[in-house]
C-alpha cells in the first residue's frame, strides 16, 4: 500500500531519517517502535506530508505523496498530544473537521458514543483533561471510515476503560482489513492489536518482521519479550 | 464787517458752478462731449448706461458721479479715466476692461501729479491697474470695490497702486484677484484703513520704501504669498488680521529690512509662516494673535532688538524658527500653549522658563527635506528629549516669563 | 478555504486581547476627536496613534497567534487540505478579524467626525496598515519555529518601522544634505509602509502647504492620481510580498 523508497531528513546537523526504504503492506497492522528520538514519529509525519523529506520518495497507491495533499483523506491521523483552538468546543471541532472533509459519507460514531462524548459537546477545548483530548483525537481519526489509520501513542493519557475501548476498535477495524500503524511505548498492549513490527533506532530500520516469524525466531511467546531478546543479541554483537 | 464782504465777494464764483447731465434721455450722451463745456468746479451727473469712449482725461477741478453705475468699458484697449488735475471726486461708477500689459501700465483710474482728489465708491473689475496713484497728495481712496478675473499672471497688474505720494488715505476697499491688492513704493505719512484684500495673485500689501505710514483693521486673506513690509521704517501696524495665506512661499507677514515699527493687535491666524522677519530691528510686537499656522515665527539671525511681548501662541506647527544660533531678541510675558510648566506662587507668570524653538524646527531650518518625517514618532521622541536637556537649540531663545493663561486678544 | 476562515475568525473575534485592543481604538478615538476641537486636527492625533498602536498590535498579535495555532495547523495538516490554503485562510481570518476591530474601534469614530476623502483615506490606510504587519508577522514565524525568537523578531521588526528607519532617515538626510536628495528620499520613503502611509495622510491635509520645497516634491509625487495609486500599490505589496515569501517557506516546512 505505502511504498517508502529512500528516505532521508535532517534538522539541521542531525540526521534523522538515515535512507529509509520501507513497504507498509495493505491488510496488515504495524507497530512502529524503537527509543525515544529514534524518527518514528518524523516518519509518520513524512507519510503525513508534516515533514518534507530530504532525499527519497514516499508513494501511495502507486502515486507519490509528495506536495500532494488530497490522499490524505483516506488516512485518519490521531496525534500523540492533541491540540486543539482553545476557544473551541468539541462540538465545534468536531463540526469544523467534518465541514473542512465536506463529505457525505456516513461518520463512524461508534467512539463518540463510546467515549460519551455527545455528554460534553458544549466543553471548551481547554478545559478538557488529556484523556478527554486523546478521546476527541480518537474519534477524529477513525471518524471518516479510512484505509490507513495512522495512531501515535494512541492509548498514551486514556484510562484503562478508555484504553480498552480503543483497542478494540483498534482490532475491529483490523479486521475489517485497514492498514493500521501504532507506534507506542508500552510493548505489552501491542499483541492483540498487531500483525507486523518496525523497530527503529538512531534514524535506520532495524527490522521489520511479522509477529509469527518473531516469536518463532527468537522462542517467545510475547512481543515483549521478544524484542528484548532481538535487542539483546544485537548488543551482543556489536559488543564482540 | 471785513470779513462778510470778503464772501459777499465770493459768491458770484459759487453761483457760476453748475452741473451737466450726460445719459441717452439727454442732449449730451458721451461724457467727452460733456467734458468739453464743464468749467472748473461744476459737476457731472452720468446717468446708467454703457460709455465706450476710450480714454477719458480729466484736467479740470470737478466732480463726476455716476448715477446708478454707468458702465465705462475699455474694450481691452485702453486706460479709462485719467485725472490730471487737482480737487476732482469721482464717485457711482462701473469701471472694466481697461487695456493691458502695455508699457504705459493702463489702469481703471489714474491719477497724475495730483492733489485733493478722491475716488469714492466705485467699482471695477477686469482691469490691469485698478487705481494708480503717482505723484499725489492727500488723495482719498474709499469704498471701492476692485476686482479682476483674469488668470494669466501677465495679464493682472495691482489692485490699488501708489507710487511717490504723501499723505493719502486708502480707506474700506474690497481688492481682489489683482497682482498686490495694495502696492505702496516711496509713499509716506498715509494711511491703509479697514480694507479687505484677498485672493490676490501676489501680495495682500506690498509696501516698500514707504516711512511714517499706519496700516489698520484691514483683513489679508488667501494671497499668493501674504503681505511684504520691506525696506521701510516707522510702520504702525494694528490690528489687522492676516490668515490663510498656505502654500510654499506664504507668509502672513514678511518683514524685510525694516526698523522702528509697531505691530500690535494684529491676528496671524492659519498661515504657512505667521510672520518671517529678516534683517528686522526695533519692532515692539505686542499683543498679537499667532493661532494654527506652520510657524507661528521665523526669525533669521538678521534680525536684532525686536521685542515680543504679551502674545498669544496657540496651535501652532513650530511657534518659532530662527536660522542661526545668535539670539538678539527678547521674548516676555507671552502665552504658548506648548508651555508645560507651573506656576508655584500663582502670579500668573511660570516659574520655569520656555524654549519656543523645538529641535526639529531646528533640524527643518538647516534640513528643509527634513519635513518628511513630519509627525513622526521619532521626531516626537527627540522634541521630548531636548525639552528635557536642552543642546542643540540655542539656550538664550527663551522667554523667562511666559503667562499662563492666554490673553484676551 | 472559507470554512477554515470562519473559523479562524471566530476564534480570535472571541479573543480577550483583540476585544481589548478595539476598546483601545474606540477610546482612543472618541477620545481624541471629544478632547479636540478641530477634527482635522484630531485627525492628525490619531495618525501617530494608529501608525504605532495598529502595527504593534497586528504583529505581535498574530505571530502569538500562529505560534499558539502551531497545533491547529497540524490538525489542519492531517487533513486533506493543500497547504498553501491553510497559510492563506489564517491570513485572511486574522487579517479580517483585525480589521473588524478597527473598523469598529478608529473606523466609526473618524467616519462620523471626518466624513470626508481624508477620513476615508485614514480607515483604507489603517486597514492597509494592518495588513502589512499581520503579513510581516508571518514572515517572522516561519524564519523561526522559536516562539521567544519569533516574537522578538516581530517587536524588532515593528521598533524598525516605527521608530529606527526614521532615525535612519535621518541620519541619511544629514549626511548627505549638501546634496539634492528630495526625489531620493521619495523613494525612500516608499521602503517604510508607515512612513508611506504617513505621508500619505499629511499630503491629504493642508499640512503639506508647509513642507516647503520638499513638500512640493512630494506633493507632485504622492499628490497626483498617479502618485496616490502607486501608494496604495506599494503598501499593497507590502502587504501581499512578505506574505507570499512566507508562504512559500510554509510550504516547505517541517512541522
Amino acid at each position: 500500500m505505502i511504498e517508502i523508497k529512500g528516505l532521508k531528513k535532517s534538522f539541521g546537523k542531525l540526521e534523522v531519517l538515515k535512507n529509509i526504504s520501507l513497504q507498509i503492506v495493505s491488510n496488515e497492522s504495524y507497530a512502529l517502535i524503537g527509543p525515544n528520538g529514534c524518527g518514528k514519529t518524523t516518519l509518520i509525519k513524512s507519510i503525513l506530508g508534516m515533514v518534507i523529506p530530504d532525499y527519497g520518495d514516499i508513494i501511495l497507491e502507486k502515486s507519490s505523496i509528495l506536495n500532494q495533499f488530497e490522499y490524505r483523506k483516506t488516512i485518519g491521523y490521531m496525534p500523540q498530544i492533541g491540540h486543539y483552538p482553545s476557544n473551541m468546543t468539541i462540538g465545534h471541532i468536531i463540526d469544523m473537521v467534518k465541514e473542512i472533509r465536506n463529505t457525505s459519507e456516513k461518520i463512524d460514531e461508534d467512539l463518540f458514543f463510546a467515549f460519551q462524548l455527545n455528554k460534553i459537546l458544549n466543553k471548551k477545548m481547554s478545559t478538557l483533561s488529556g484523556g478527554t483530548t486523546q478521546k476527541v483525537s480518537a474519534f477524529l481519526a477513525f471518524m471518516f471510515d479510512p484505509n490507513l489509520l495512522i495512531l501515535d501513542e494512541p492509548t498514551a493519557g486514556l484510562d484503562p476503560i478508555s484504553s480498552e475501548i480503543l483497542k478494540e476498535k483498534i482490532i475491529t477495524e483490523r479486521n475489517k482489513g485497514k492498514t493500521i500503524i501504532i507506534t507506542s511505548h508500552i510493548l505489552s498492549e501491542l499483541d492483540e492489536m498487531i500483525s507486523r513490527l518496525i523497530y527503529m533506532q538512531e534514524g535506520n530500520i532495524l527490522f521489520d518482521l511479522s509477529i509469527d516469524e518473531l516469536k518463532k525466531e527468537t522462542q517467545e511467546d510475547k512481543v515483549s519479550k521478544a524484542i528484548a531478546h532481538i535487542l539483546k543479541k544485537q548488543h551482543h554483537v556489536e559488543n564482540y | 464787517m471785513q470779513k462778510f464782504l470778503i464772501i459777499l465777494f465770493f459768491i458770484p464764483f459759487w453761483a457760476q458752478a453748475h452741473s451737466v447731465h450726460i445719459g441717452e434721455h439727454f442732449s449730451i450722451r458721451s461724457i467727452k462731449e460733456g467734458l468739453k463745456i464743464v468749467h472748473e468746479n461744476d459737476t457731472l451727473f452720468v446717468h446708467s448706461g454703457w460709455y465706450k469712449e476710450g480714454n477719458i482725461i480729466i484736467e479740470l477741478p470737478i466732480t463726476l458721479i455716476g448715477i446708478d453705475f454707468p458702465i465705462l468699458d475699455g474694450e481691452n484697449k485702453f486706460e479709462l479715466l485719467s485725472i490730471k488735475s487737482n480737487h476732482v471726486l469721482v464717485t457711482g461708477f462701473k469701471i472694466i476692461n481697461s487695456g493691458f500689459a502695455t508699457t504705459d501700465d493702463p489702469c481703471g483710474i489714474k491719477i497724475y501729479d495730483s492733489k485733493n482728489v478722491t475716488i469714492k465708491n466705485n467699482i471695477l473689475e477686469n482691469n490691469f491697474f485698478g487705481i494708480y496713484l503717482q505723484y499725489c497728495k492727500n488723495c482719498i481712496v474709499i469704498d471701492n470695490t476692485i476686482k479682476s478675473k483674469s488668470v494669466d499672471e501677465q495679464q493682472i497688474g495691482n489692485g490699488i497702486h501708489c507710487w511717490k505720494s504723501d499723505s493719502l488715505q486708502i480707506t474700506h476697499n474690497v481688492i481682489s484677484g489683482h497682482r498686490d491688492g495694495i502696492y505702496f513704493e516711496f509713499v509716506t505719512n498715509s494711511l491703509i484703513w479697514r480694507n479687505i484684500s484677498y485672493e490676490n495673485k501676489r501680495y495682500g500689501l506690498h509696501f516698500m520704501f514707504s516711512n511714517d505710514d499706519a496700516y489698520i483693521c484691514n483683513v489679508f486673506r488667501k494671497n499668493g504669498a501674504g503681505v511684504a513690509v520691506m525696506y521701510t521704517k516707522k510702520v504702525m501696524m494694528f490690528n489687522n488680521t492676516f490668515e490663510d495665506n498656505w502654500g510654499d512661499a506664504a507668509y502672513g507677514l514678511l518683514f524685510k529690512d525694516i526698523s522702528d515699527s509697531y505691530l500690535i493687535g494684529n491676528k496671524f491666524l492659519n498661515n504657512t509662516t505667521g510672520l518671517h522677519m529678516e534683517g528686522t530691528s526695533r519692532i515692539a510686537i505686542e499683543n498679537n494673535l499667532f493661532k494654527e499656522n506652520g510657524w507661528a515665527v521665523k526669525i533669521s539671525a538678521s534680525c536684532m532688538d525686536n521685542d515680543f511681548k504679551h502674545n498669544n501662541f496657540i496651535s501652532n506647527t513650530f511657534d518659532a524658527a530662527t536660522n542661526g544660533s545668535l539670539v538678539l531678541n527678547s521674548f516676555k510675558e507671552n502665552y504658548w500653549d506648548k508651555y508645560e510648566g507651573y506656576d508655584l506662587n500663582k502670579d500668573q507668570i511660570g516659574d520655569i522658563p520656555f524654549h519656543p524653538l523645538s529641535l526639529y524646527a531646528v533640524i527643518i531650518e538647516t534640513m528643509p527635506s527634513a519635513m518628511l518625517l513630519y509627525r513622526s514618532f521619532m521626531i516626537t521622541l527627540l522634541d521630548k528629549s531636548e525639552k528635557i536637556l536642552p543642546s542643540i537649540t540655542p539656550d538664550n531663545f527663551i522667554d523667562e516669563s511666559p503667562k499662563m493663561k492666554p490673553y484676551s486678544i | 478555504m472559507l470554512r477554515i476562515i470562519k473559523f479562524v475568525m471566530q476564534d480570535i473575534v472571541k479573543n480577550k486581547i483583540v476585544l481589548f485592543y478595539t476598546l483601545l481604538l474606540a477610546l482612543l478615538s472618541w477620545g481624541i476627536f471629544g478632547l479636540e476641537d478641530n477634527n482635522s486636527k484630531g485627525i492628525l492625533t490619531l495618525l501617530n496613534v494608529i501608525l504605532l498602536n495598529v502595527p504593534l498590535v497586528s504583529i505581535i498579535f498574530s505571530t502569538i497567534y500562529i505560534y499558539n495555532s502551531n497545533e491547529f495547523i497540524e490538525l489542519l495538516l492531517s487533513q486533506p487540505i493543500h497547504r498553501s490554503k491553510i497559510w492563506i485562510s489564517f491570513y485572511l481570518g486574522l487579517l479580517l478579524a483585525l480589521v473588524l476591530s478597527f473598523i469598529i474601534g478608529a473606523g466609526i469614530p473618524i467616519l462620523i467626525f471626518v466624513p470626508s476623502v481624508l477620513g476615508s483615506m485614514m480607515v483604507i490606510i489603517g486597514i492597509l496598515i494592518t495588513a502589512v504587519f499581520i503579513s510581516l508577522s508571518f514572515l517572522s514565524v516561519v524564519i523561526t519555529r522559536d516562539k521567544a525568537k519569533g516574537i522578538g523578531i516581530s517587536i524588532m521588526l515593528w521598533l524598525f518601522f516605527a521608530l529606527l528607519f526614521d532615525g535612519l532617515v535621518l541620519f541619511l538626510l544629514f549626511q548627505f544634505s549638501d546634496y539634492p536628495i528630495e526625489k531620493i528620499m521619495v523613494i525612500v520613503a516608499a521602503l517604510s509602509p508607515i512612513d508611506l502611509a504617513r505621508i500619505l495622510v499629511l499630503l491629504y491635509m493642508d499640512a503639506s502647504a508647509m513642507m516647503g520645497y520638499t513638500g512640493a516634491i512630494f506633493k507632485q509625487y504622492f499628490g497626483s492620481n498617479l502618485g496616490l495609486l502607486i501608494t496604495f500599490l506599494l503598501l499593497f505589496f507590502w502587504a501581499l510580498i512578505p506574505f507570499l515569501i512566507s508562504k512559500k517557506i510554509f510550504n516547505k516546512m517541517d512541522l
